[in-house]
C-alpha cells in the first residue's frame, strides 16, 4: 500500500469519536490522580478535591436549602446569571442588527457612524466598569451595561461587514424590481442577514460570559460569577471546579440552541444557499 | 426621435480609457448582442445602460430624456450569477417586484392580492418552464433553472430595456441554446428592448436583430489604457456571411493578445 500524505488520511466515525474523547479522558485521569496522591497525604486537602467532596458540594448547593436564605444556591446563582446574559446580549444583538444593517446599507450612515462604531469596539470595556457602577449603581443594570458595551460594538462591524459581503448584483437586482431603499432593507438585507446575526452571537457569547463573571465578581449579592469569587475566600475548589463544568456545559448548551434555532429558521442559509 | 440615443459618449477611469466616441440610434423593441474581447467596455457600457456607472462624456438618452444616474424598474438585468434572492422560494423570488410595486412600505402582499398576484407569477413561472421548481430554494435549482428564474423575475415587471450580462456565460451548450430560444420568445411577446453582452460570437451573430462588436482600433504599445474601445461592427443580424465572422473574430483575438501581453 502506498503511503498516504497526512493531510489525505481521515478517520473513521468511531475513531473520531474515540480521538475526540481522548483528551478528556486523560485530562480527568491527570487530575484523578494528582488528586487522590494530595488527599492520601492530608484528606482535608482542599486544592484538588475528588469526585466525593465535588458531588457533596453540589449535593449542598444544588439540591438543598441554603441554611441562611432557603433558596437553592445553585439553581438561584444560574438564573440571576443567565437573566443577565440573556438580557445583555439579548439587546446587544439587536442594537447591532439595526446599526449595522444601517451601516452596511447607506453609505451616508456608514460615514457617519462607523467611525465611532470602530473607536467605541476599541474601548477595553473591563476598564470603564468602574463608571458603569459609577453611573448605573452596582444593581442589574450596570451588568448587563457591560456586556451590551463589551459586545454590540463588535458586533455592529460584523453585521455592517456581513451586509456588505451580500452580492452587489443583488442590490442591483432589488432595484431594478422597483424598490426603494427601505424595501431593499425589509425586503433583502434584514432576511439574509439575521441568521448571519445568529452566527455573531453565539461567536459573542464567550465575550459575554467574562463580562458577566467579571462584573459579579465585583459587585453582586447572587450569580454563578459571584459565587465563585465568594468560596474562593475559603479555597472552596468543591464548589468552584463544578460551577466551572456547568458554567460550560450552559455555554455549550446556549450555542447548540443557537445553532438548531438557525437551522431550523433559515434552512436556505444552511443548505449553502447563499 | 430614436428610443435610446447615444452620442459622443466616453467613459473614462481617471487616465484610462474605457470607451471612446460611441455614436448609436437604438428603436424600441431591438435585439441587440454586444461582443468583444475582455475589458473592451462592453460590460461597462451595459453598466451605464442600467444606470450603475454614469457616462464621463456625451449623451445617453433614453426617449430624450437622460438616464436615471440609478436603477430603476424600467430597466431589468440579468447578470451571470447572483441575480436571484437565496433566501425566497422560487415563486416568492418572481412574486417579489409585484409586492415592491404595490406595497411601498411592506413590500409583501397578503390574501386576495397576493392570489391575484401569484396568478401572473404562476403564468410566467409556466412560460419558463418552472412551474414544478415553484417551491423550490434557488440553491436546489441547476444554473439554467436559475437563470430562467431571474429571466422570469424581470420579464414579469414590463421593463422597457431588458440588460443581459453574459446570462449564459456558466451554462452547458446544450442547456445554452434552450435559453436561446425561451428569451427570443419572451422577446417577441413583449417587444422589450434587449442588450445582451455575450463572449461568443457565435452566440451573437444568431440571437436578436442587431450585433455590436466592441474593439479598439488604436493600441499604444507603451500605455495599454490610453485608449479606449468603440463599435467597430454595428450588423444587422442574418444579413451577414460567414467570412464576416471570420473577420471580426480575427480582429478580437488579436485585441485580446495585445490587451494580455
Amino acid at each position: 500500500m502506498s503511503s498516504m500524505r497526512l493531510i489525505n488520511r481521515h478517520p473513521g466515525r468511531f475513531s473520531a469519536i474515540a480521538l475526540g474523547l481522548i483528551p478528556f479522558v486523560i485530562l480527568i485521569l491527570i487530575y484523578g490522580m494528582a488528586s487522590h496522591e494530595r488527599l492520601a497525604e492530608n484528606p482535608n486537602d482542599k486544592l484538588l478535591p475528588g469526585l466525593e467532596q465535588m458531588t457533596a458540594a453540589v449535593e449542598r448547593m444544588a439540591f438543598q436549602e441554603d441554611k441562611r436564605s432557603g433558596n437553592y444556591l445553585m439553581w438561584e446563582d444560574t438564573v440571576a446569571s443567565l437573566e443577565r446574559l440573556g438580557m445583555g446580549i439579548g439587546i446587544a444583538a439587536l442594537m447591532a442588527l439595526v446599526v449595522g444593517i444601517l451601516n452596511g446599507t447607506l453609505p451616508l450612515f456608514r460615514a457617519n457612524m462607523a467611525p465611532l462604531v470602530s473607536a467605541a469596539s476599541m474601548v477595553p470595556p473591563l476598564a470603564i466598569l468602574p463608571i458603569l457602577f459609577i453611573v448605573f449603581g452596582l444593581g442589574e443594570l450596570s451588568k448587563v451595561m457591560l456586556i451590551v458595551i463589551g459586545t454590540a460594538p463588535v458586533m455592529m462591524r460584523d453585521v455592517a461587514q456581513r451586509v456588505r459581503e451580500l452580492p452587489q448584483e443583488q442590490f442591483i437586482k432589488i432595484q431594478t424590481l422597483g424598490a426603494n431603499s427601505w424595501q431593499v432593507i425589509n425586503r433583502m438585507v434584514l432576511p439574509q442577514i439575521l441568521p448571519r446575526l445568529i452566527d455573531t452571537m453565539r461567536l459573542s457569547l464567550g465575550p459575554a460570559w467574562l463580562f458577566l463573571i467579571a462584573a459579579e465578581a465585583i459587585a453582586s449579592t447572587e450569580g454563578l460569577g459571584y459565587r465563585i469569587f465568594l468560596v474562593r475566600r475559603y479555597l472552596a475548589m468543591d464548589v468552584i471546579l463544578p460551577y466551572v463544568i456547568w458554567i460550560t456545559i450552559l455555554a455549550i448548551i446556549i450555542d447548540q440552541c443557537l445553532r438548531l434555532t438557525n437551522r431550523k429558521l433559515f434552512p436556505w442559509y444552511n443548505a449553502g444557499g447563499h | 426621435m430614436s428610443f435610446i440615443t447615444i452620442k459622443n459618449l466616453w467613459k473614462e477611469y481617471g487616465k484610462q480609457v474605457v470607451l471612446e466616441n460611441l455614436n448609436l440610434e437604438i428603436e424600441q423593441g431591438e435585439f441587440c448582442t454586444l461582443v468583444g474581447a475582455s475589458g473592451c467596455g462592453k460590460s461597462t457600457f451595459l453598466k451605464m445602460l442600467l444606470g450603475q456607472e454614469q457616462p464621463s462624456r456625451g449623451t445617453l438618452n433614453l426617449e430624450d430624456e437622460p438616464f436615471p444616474p440609478q436603477p430603476d424598474r424600467n430597466r431589468g438585468i440579468v447578470f451571470q450569477r447572483y441575480s436571484v434572492f437565496p433566501h425566497l422560494s422560487v415563486r416568492d423570488n418572481v412574486l417579489m417586484g409585484l409586492e415592491l410595486e404595490q406595497r411601498p412600505i411592506l413590500g409583501k402582499l397578503f390574501g386576495k392580492p397576493r392570489r391575484e398576484a401569484l396568478v401572473k407569477v404562476d403564468a410566467m413561472l409556466e412560460a419558463v418552464g418552472l412551474t414544478g421548481a415553484a417551491n423550490k430554494w434557488p440553491h436546489e435549482l441547476s444554473g439554467g433553472m436559475q437563470q430562467r428564474l431571474a429571466i422570469a423575475q424581470s420579464f414579469l415587471m414590463k421593463p422597457r430595456v431588458l440588460l443581459l450580462d453574459e446570462p449564459f456565460g456558466a451554462l452547458d451548450p446544450g442547456i445554452r441554446n434552450d435559453m436561446h430560444q425561451l428569451l427570443l420568445r419572451l422577446w417577441k411577446e413583449t417587444d422589450t428592448t434587449i442588450f445582451m453582452v455575450t463572449h461568443d460570437l457565435h452566440e451573437g451573430f444568431r440571437l436578436g436583430t442587431r450585433l455590436l462588436v466592441f474593439d479598439k482600433v488604436r493600441h499604444d504599445p507603451h500605455d495599454p489604457q490610453a485608449f479606449g474601445a468603440t463599435i467597430t461592427y454595428d450588423l444587422p443580424i442574418g444579413k451577414t456571411d460567414d467570412g464576416l465572422l471570420e473577420d471580426i473574430q480575427t480582429n478580437l483575438s488579436k485585441t485580446a493578445r495585445i490587451q494580455a501581453a
